[in-house]
């Protein structure tokens, strides 16, 4: 096959590259008996996928939109795969995460995983990369489950791989796969009830459909099961409490990357339902998001950040500390402003540096330590690990709003939002929890430098394998965080393609 | 009113099943029985698809010579049989993990595997003993 | 020679330099000491070269990066800003030179890292004071707060670590909370976050929210240790004296009345203040933290705790002289961040040479040390009448003006305030030295000489005295600042 077959066969196809690639290789990799050309595949995969969604992207700036027919069918019998100015960004940062993810994650799992487990790692990474990519970009609500469990289940082996080094991996996988599950179906239920009124299962025609209907039963009890399934896997309070665990005991390479990326595509299709779908009834969206999506964002802002105050375990402490930033992004879609919506985008892609730039600081920690992270391991750790540390100091205040950082951004973006629908309440609940959660980085920083470590503490080596991709994400949060405006731009397109109007 | 109930009792299996299932999932302790219930959900999901699927006077959507023939709404079918899958696959991992638990923990009722857990975590607040590597 | 922009550069960058070569250049520690002082020549001959192009008329300019639209981080001088970037670099050269004979005296460790922290600390001091607009101001003010943690719990002790944790959680809380949502609201409104002269709120702020506004300001900038945003100030006594002075003359407590006087005179505008009344309650509030932290002071026998109220008192008077919103009282204001710099650097190096060369902390204990020690009780003496504000000190000068502006305002009732504060400055700062000379001596300690410890005292005792004659271009860069 010629270069210029395979590279235009790689133009044309862009949308379904993005999904297809990881998801081929996968089938591949899970075959090869070599780790290193196990995550050298698994590498070039999510490249491909990452090439794809810059591509994208590009397109979708100045074109808009693009469609993708699946075998050539047309919709809304075949399946479509639909790229907007939204789609794309998350795409974007989603596959990019991904890749240096893939890339930390091979120091890391070395230090984690059995030896021999690991062409299945990198196969399991590969699928639950590709099902959430095929999640973001598919336009066909079935298909949308699919990805959905291909994702889920492959999250599941993913953090069940943790048992080599914490039994508990085990049981929080097992939970992430039953309440996973449970919230799936929920999901589907709820499109059972939206085609047996519409008769059609094509997100663009569904929303036409649904605006012609305009109200009834069964249009209340699908919008009621859809939301509810989706916010189980978008971790939204009260049904995170599979997260903390599962972030917990997976292997870091993991946690960095499912909570870098997952929970951001099931928000993302938790936006598209609201704003797309169901964008022929306001009513009851206008209910859901004022009465459900905003007071249950502040529960969560709260709940993860107190948690995370009193957790001693580091891991368990970030991934509460994600539930809190999961309200953030939450509470601006939930403002169902364009502004709202673009500081929700903003703060997507730049969680996703923060969480997967100090889950790799935690990784690089372990894999040095030995042990677990938590309170009495980090004792002194500054000293003994100082570039490390220092990364993680950088990803830490990040997560705290200094400015100079993404999560100055995130943040001030945000509170205007907030502002400029004139709610003063929650914009000083947000800025509350935002200092609050001070506390707890700060508890980390004291324990890391303010002690002495202990006496007969052994040398630690630091691998390069290992900083380098996380000093890469550690400057990508200094980088966001001085010139934001392309973040901002996009920020920008991808609310107005869902909600329209300008900021 | 029972008239009514009666006219749509499809649907109240449905709902049933689905009720027992999530209930299960939520009040048995025992990690196979979870399991069992989860799938007593799913196949309830199931039913709902192929019930609302049903055109009456159909017949089973597989096509025929004969020109007249009314049939049932193939697509809920193609549906559900991915659904299955879906499901057998999510059984079939669930399974396996209980197998991996139950070597790790010892058992597969939740109270004992929490006590197990929290055993770990008192362990692991204890300081780090010099030299501890692995 | 140099232009004022690449003198701007260079007085935002020495400081940073210093601090990014502290740790090599500290296989030497004799290097690793002499960069603080060469970084602090350095820095004053920038800043006096930039204060001589904005006294000429120039407002030099530097834009370093764009972060969004509207949001851009670039530096431009004001009069203001020149004033305080003169007093910060200045105010190094000698607090640099006093570390190294307090931390050599004390035979303090981990000195590398305090020497690169503090330099980082003056950099953001020096940012603040160029800032081109309340974003910039706003990212720099909190580095200031990070930057000087290392510095407040530098002792690692559990007291250290208790007042570093109410140091960072009362200045981050509250420029979060209180400061972050004020400056989003200027942004709002006005769509930038430009300085200028006569404000950019007027016409664009319901003048019935403008009191709100500034109350977010007023609080949310806790480093101005308004009551009761102060209990960060002495707690922050625990670190070592040159953090002390660094804190209470040169860096974050002026960062934070520079701050509030930037925002009255530059963001708000004197005369849209001033007529809508809307900095009348804080006139009250800055009157009160006046007379109740030095109450305070006097019952104080530990010497920087005393001193650390004199500068939540003195701190008030310029924040006093920012609300009372005439252009006499804020040119007032702005010289007093230069007069009271000088003075309470003076003071604090005087503590803190009297803890490494006798090891006495309290006030009690001072009685008859005044001869073992006269040159640095003469130079506490000095410094005493700047805060008193008697002449030939130059505080005299700055109390002068804002007693003026007190009445050009019709706010009789502040100049009682301003002469019992006097009175009261006089009783606590006085006692030592009264004590010091006038009584016999009841605890007898050996004196060690550190001639590095007395002479920085000795030159800014002297530098008080210089203010009151040859206070021109301050004076004339605070006229500058109220000029339309």
């Amino acid at each position: 096959m010629s270069d210029s077959g395979v590279a235009s066969i790689f133009l044309q196809n862009l949308p379904v590259m993005v999904v297809a690639i990881p998801l081929l290789l996968a089938a591949i990799v899970a075959v090869v008996p070599v780790p290193r050309l196990a995550w050298m595949l698994a590498l070039a995969g999510i490249g491909g996928s990452f090439l794809a969604a810059i591509l994208l992207q590009s397109i979708t700036q100045s074109v808009g939109r693009v469609t993708y027919h699946l075998g050539n069918w047309e919709p809304p019998w075949g399946i479509e795969f639909v790229v907007d100015s939204a789609t794309s960004l998350t795409l974007v940062v989603m596959s990019g995460l991904a890749f240096l993810a893939t890339l930390f994650a091979r120091g890391s799992l070395l230090a984690e995983i059995n030896h021999k487990d690991l062409g299945k790692c990198y196969a399991a990474w590969l699928l639950a990369c590709g099902g959430l990519f095929g999640l973001v970009g598919t336009g066909d609500a079935f298909n949308l489950f699919v990805f959905l469990e291909i994702s889920a289940l492959s999250s599941v082996i993913l953090i069940s791989m943790g048992a080599g080094t914490d039994r508990r991996a085990l049981s929080a996988g097992f939970n992430y796969l039953i309440i996973g599950a449970v919230g799936a179906t929920f999901y589907v239920i709820g499109v059972g009830f939206l085609y047996a009124i519409t008769g059609t299962l094509n997100i663009v025609d569904l929303a036409a459909r649904i605006s012609d209907i305009g109200g009834g039963a069964a249009l209340y009890a699908g919008f009621g099961f859809i939301i509810a399934g989706i916010m189980v896997k978008a971790a939204i309070f009260p049904v995170h409490i599979w997260l903390p665990a599962a972030y917990g005991y997976a292997p870091s390479a993991v946690s960095s990357l499912l909570a870098a990326i997952a929970t951001k595509a099931a928000l993302y299709v938790l936006a598209r339902m609201l704003f797309t779908l169901f964008e022929g009834v306001p009513a009851i969206t206008e209910i859901a998001l004022n009465y459900v999506i905003i007071p249950l964002s502040l529960a969560g802002i709260f709940v993860g950040t107190i948690m995370a105050i009193y957790e001693k375990d580091i891991k368990i402490l970030l991934a509460q500390s994600s539930v809190a930033q999961i309200g953030y992004i939450s509470l601006g879609f939930g403002l169902a402003s364009a502004a709202g919506v673009s500081a929700s985008f903003i703060h997507i892609a730049n969680h996703a540096l923060i969480k997967g730039g100090l889950f790799m600081a935690v990784g690089s920690f372990v894999a040095a330590l030995g042990s677990r992270a938590n309170m009495n391991s980090f004792v002194g750790i500054g000293r003994r690990m100082p570039i490390t540390a220092a990364a993680f100091m950088v990803c830490g205040l990040s997560l705290a709003g200094l400015p100079l950082t993404a999560g100055f951004i995130s943040k001030l973006y945000l509170i205007r939002a907030i502002l400029s629908v004139d709610a003063y309440l929650i914009a000083a609940l947000v800025l509350l929890s935002s200092a609050l959660s001070l506390i707890y980085l700060w508890k980390i920083v004291e324990v890391m430098w303010m002690q002495p470590a202990p006496a007969k503490s052994p040398q630690l080596v630091e691998n390069p394998a290992i900083y380098l991709p996380l000093w890469i994400v550690a400057l990508g949060n200094i980088w966001f965080g001085v010139d934001a405006s392309w973040l901002v731009s996009a920020s920008r397109a991808a609310a107005a393609a869902l909600i329209g109007g300008g900021l | 009113m029972l008239m009514q109930l009666a006219s749509i009792w499809n649907y109240l299996i449905v709902i049933l099943l689905m009720m027992m299932g999530l209930f299960i999932v939520i009040s048995h302790e025992n990690l196979v029985k979870k399991l069992v219930g989860l799938s007593i959900f799913q196949t309830s999901v199931f039913l709902f698809y192929i019930t609302l699927g049903r055109v009456s006077g159909g017949t089973a959507p597989i096509l025929t010579d004969a020109p007249d023939t009314v049939y049932s709404n193939p697509l809920p079918h193609v549906l559900i049989l991915t659904a299955i899958v879906v499901g057998v696959a999510t059984i079939a991992l669930g399974l396996a993990l209980i197998l991996r638990i139950n070597e790790a923990f010892g058992s597969i009722e939740e109270d004992e595997i929490l006590a197990a857990k929290n055993q770990s975590a008192a362990a692991d607040m204890m300081p780090s003993k010099p030299g501890a590597d692995s | 020679m140099m232009t004022a922009q690449t003198a701007l550069l260079i007085g935002i960058l020495a400081p940073l330099v210093v601090a990014i070569l502290t740790p090599f250049l500290a296989v030497r520690n004799l290097w690793r000491d002499a960069a603080g002082p060469i970084g602090g020549v350095v820095t004053f001959i920038a800043a006096l070269h930039v204060a001589l192009a904005v006294h000429a008329g120039e407002t030099p300019r530097l834009f370093v990066a764009q972060i969004a639209d509207g949001l851009a981080i670039e530096f431009a001088v004001t009069p203001l800003g020149a004033i305080f970037g003169l007093v910060a670099s200045g105010l190094w050269i000698l607090a640099a030179l006093y570390t190294v004979g307090y931390m050599r005296g004390n035979h303090e460790k981990h000195q590398t890292r305090f020497a690169a922290f503090y330099a980082v600390a003056v950099h953001a001091a020096m940012a603040i004071a160029w800032s081109g607009n309340l974003l910039v101001l706003f990212i720099f003010y909190e580095i200031l707060t990070f930057s000087t943690y290392p510095l407040v719990t530098h002792k690692e002790s559990q007291a250290a670590r208790d007042a570093g944790r109410l140091y960072m959680s009362i200045l981050v809380g509250t420029s979060i909370v209180l400061l972050l949502p004020a400056v989003i609201w200027v942004w709002m409104a006005t769509g930038n976050l430009e300085f200028r002269s006569g404000g950019i709120l007027e016409g664009v702020l319901d003048p019935k929210m403008a009191p709100f506004l500034l109350a977010l300001f007023a609080f949310g900038v806790g480093k101005a240790a308004l009551m009761p945003i102060h209990r960060w100030l002495p707690a922050a006594m625990v670190a070592p004296t040159p953090v002390s002075a660094l804190l209470h003359a040169v860096a974050v407590v002026k960062a934070g009345v520079f701050t509030i006087l930037t925002v009255v005179v530059y963001v708000f505008g004197i005369d849209f203040l001033s007529s809508s009344g809307a900095s009348l309650w804080l006139v009250w509030l800055a009157s009160f933290t006046i007379l109740a932290s030095s109450f305070v002071a006097i019952t104080k026998d530990d010497i920087k705790a005393r001193l650390a109220y004199s500068t939540i008192s003195q701190l008030s008077y310029i924040v006093l002289g920012a609300a009372i919103a005439t252009s006499v009282a804020a040119q007032g204001a702005a010289l007093h961040i230069v007069m009271h710099a000088a003075g309470k650097i003076t003071l604090f190096f005087c503590a803190g040479a009297i803890y490494v060369q006798a090891h006495l902390t309290k006030v009690s204990e001072l009685d008859g040390q005044g001869r073992e020690m006269p040159w640095v009780f003469a130079a506490f003496f000095i410094g005493a009448l700047s805060i008193i504000g008697i002449p030939p000190a130059g505080g005299s000068w700055s109390k002068f003006l804002l007693m003026v502006g007190a009445v050009d305002a019709q706010l009789y009732v502040v100049l009682a305030v301003l002469g019992l504060s006097s009175l009261l400055n006089i009783y606590y700062l006085l006692e030592p030295l009264s004590r010091g000379f006038f009584r016999p001596k009841i605890k007898d300690v050996t004196v060690d000489s550190h001639p590095l410890v007395v002479i920085p005292p000795v030159i800014t005792a002297l530098l008080s005295l210089a203010l009151f004659f040859y206070a021109d271009l301050f004076a004339d860069l605070a006229s500058m600042m109220v000029a339309p």
